[in-house]
């Protein structure tokens, strides 16, 4: 392919990145359940944007393979399977607090968004100097917002999506540091993904059937109303 | 360089001339959008013209500041159209004496002292709005301090018509992930500044909910029409510095002849009504946001940035 149309495609894999990374930032900051899963769908399509982007880009009909599992998992499967196993109840819920104030959130965010170009710096060093994409750090600042997500969420939902965030990073980066991944291994990864949905979606139901409310940060607090372990019991 | 300064002059004439025209056919169409007939769009020019015929009533309580306001609110957006590229893709006679952060601080000038009359006439509403404008003020500042230093970092240059030519030489340098992103945040930065919907309602008239308009409530006759022009102007160079520079660098006059920068007027024209259908979406889909709210929105604003800065490191 000539150069240009390899630039072109180079530019337009890293816009995919970077509007992934904005996805990401979105997922941290955003306020509402809904609009937490609508970011992660479209942050599924980018992914599988990338991937396509990079097939064509080294002629890879692997990562073509990737693209379409991506494509048909998440943005698809995830939100069916959310909507089958959570209740709508939980969906139409409005706001929802963190454990930080949305702006201090985002801070910390952007500060491990820098962390990790230092963390790709060794693995970028270590491949073929055509895989040194943007996918690798974008990558692993999916990876860490993702963890973050869930550590200043308190909400059952937004924290599975912080879950499928930390995958859809490891995915970024898989995808552009090897460029004959085997399909078997796509396929596991990705209905390992929809098991972790499921078997989560399942618990959350379970969680607000008993307790009322899928705001799970309040659990601790339960259990220091008072000291007997009978309130475990209500929790299970 | 006589023909430098003619262009120049038809540069500012472009600006004065067509800045009420953009913000009359933006109210008509969005009066449209919401199934009513709204103003003729030669309406802000009606206002003006009658503005400018009645008396001015100032108070005598207020200070020298609160008669040069108009003038300055007037001149300063003037200033900055000679700066930058409104029709042309070549550097003007005047364009050596500032860049784009150059301009951004003759902007905030007008800003600046249109705040102090607010509080002038200790008129209670005046100082609320102009706390408030520097609340959204001084949350902006750091978004065009990043927005101009990723843009020197990317383009090695805060000159406007040498950035413009860096994203489209070659055209897929449009698609690099650090463009994209900061023409979405100077895009929330247009929004803020200009007093747009999810900041700020520009045709609301209450006055407790107000931001950018209780700064010239005292004003009247002269004094007024000219906070307005200036005010509409403001946002025309705003839009030109997005639109040429940033996003569409494109139908500019490239020749140093008269017919070619009278033929890109209807072309900046065109790029100035289709950003305005982009802010009728906008305008009629969000509703405005709480006021500390507006701290989510700037930081929304400024994460975009960075992130854009972040995204350019990231590329090897």
């Amino acid at each position: 392919m000539s150069d240009t149309t390899n630039q072109l495609l180079d530019n337009l894999n890293a816009l995919a990145t970077g509007l992934f990374l904005l996805t990401a930032f979105g997922i941290v900051a955003m306020r509402q359940v809904r609009g937490c899963l609508n970011l992660f769908i479209i942050q599924s399509l980018l992914l599988a944007a990338s991937a396509a982007l990079l097939g064509l880009r080294h002629g890879s009909e692997h990562l073509y393979g990737v693209a379409l599992v991506n494509l048909i998992s998440k943005p698809i499967i995830v939100p069916w399977l959310l909507r089958r196993t959570v209740s709508a109840e939980i969906y139409t819920r409005r706001e929802i607090d963190q454990v930080l104030n949305i702006p201090t959130a985002l801070l910390i965010a952007l500060a491990l968004t820098i962390l990790s170009y230092f963390l790709a710096q060794p693995l970028l060093g270590a491949v073929a100097p055509e895989f040194r994409g943007p996918n690798v750090p974008i990558g692993i600042a999916g990876l860490l917002l993702g963890a973050f997500t869930l550590t200043v969420r308190r909400e059952a939902l937004p924290l599975l999506i912080g879950l499928l965030v930390m995958e859809n990073g490891a995915f970024l980066t898989g995808i552009s540091i090897s460029r004959n991944l085997p399909l078997l291994v796509e396929l596991a990864i990705a209905t390992d993904g929809l098991i972790i949905v499921f078997i989560s979606g399942v618990l959350i139901r379970a969680v607000q059937k008993h307790i009322g409310t899928t705001a799970v940060g309040e659990l601790a607090s339960l259990k220091e109303r008072d000291a007997e372990p009978a309130t475990t019991e209500t929790i299970k | 360089m006589s023909k430098s300064i003619l262009f120049n002059l038809i540069q500012v004439l472009v600006v004065m001339v067509f800045a009420p025209l953009a913000s009359g056919v933006l109210s008509r169409i969005k009066e449209i959008v919401q199934s009513k007939r709204g103003p003729s769009i030669f309406q802000p020019y009606r206002d003006l013209w009658k503005l400018f015929h009645k008396d001015e009533i100032v108070s005598e309580d207020s200070s020298w500041i609160f008669r040069f306001t108009p003038y300055i609110v007037f001149v300063t957006p003037i200033f900055v159209a000679t700066l930058i590229p409104v029709l042309t893709s070549y550097p003007l006679f005047f364009a050596f004496m500032g860049d784009m952060i150059g301009g951004g601080f003759v902007l905030a000038l007008g800003g600046f002292f249109a705040t102090l009359a607010a509080v002038d006439t200790a008129n209670p509403y005046g100082p609320i709005g102009a706390s408030r404008t520097r609340m959204v003020g001084f949350l902006a500042e750091p978004v065009f301090m990043i927005v101009f230093f990723t843009v020197s970092f990317v383009a090695g240059s805060t000159i406007p018509y040498i950035v413009q030519e860096k994203w489209v030489t070659p055209l897929a340098n449009f698609f690099t992930p650090s463009h994209v992103l900061l023409m979405l945040s100077f895009l929330m930065l247009i929004l803020a500044e200009g007093g747009r919907i999810p900041v700020d309602n520009p045709t609301g008239h209450f006055e407790l909910a107000m931001i950018d308009e209780s700064k010239s409530l005292e004003y009247s006759g002269r004094g007024f029409a000219l906070m307005k022009w200036g005010g509409q102007m403001k946002f025309f160079v705003l839009m030109c510095i997005f639109l040429n520079v940033l996003v569409t660098p494109w139908g500019l006059a490239g020749a140093h002849t008269l017919g070619a920068v009278i033929l890109a007027i209807p072309f900046v024209l065109f790029k100035i009504f289709c950003f305005l259908l982009v802010l009728v979406v906008i305008e009629s889909s969000l509703s405005k946001l709480r006021l500390f709210r507006i701290t989510e929105f700037l930081g929304a604003a400024f994460i975009i940035s960075v992130a854009a800065m972040i995204a350019q490191i990231f590329l090897p």
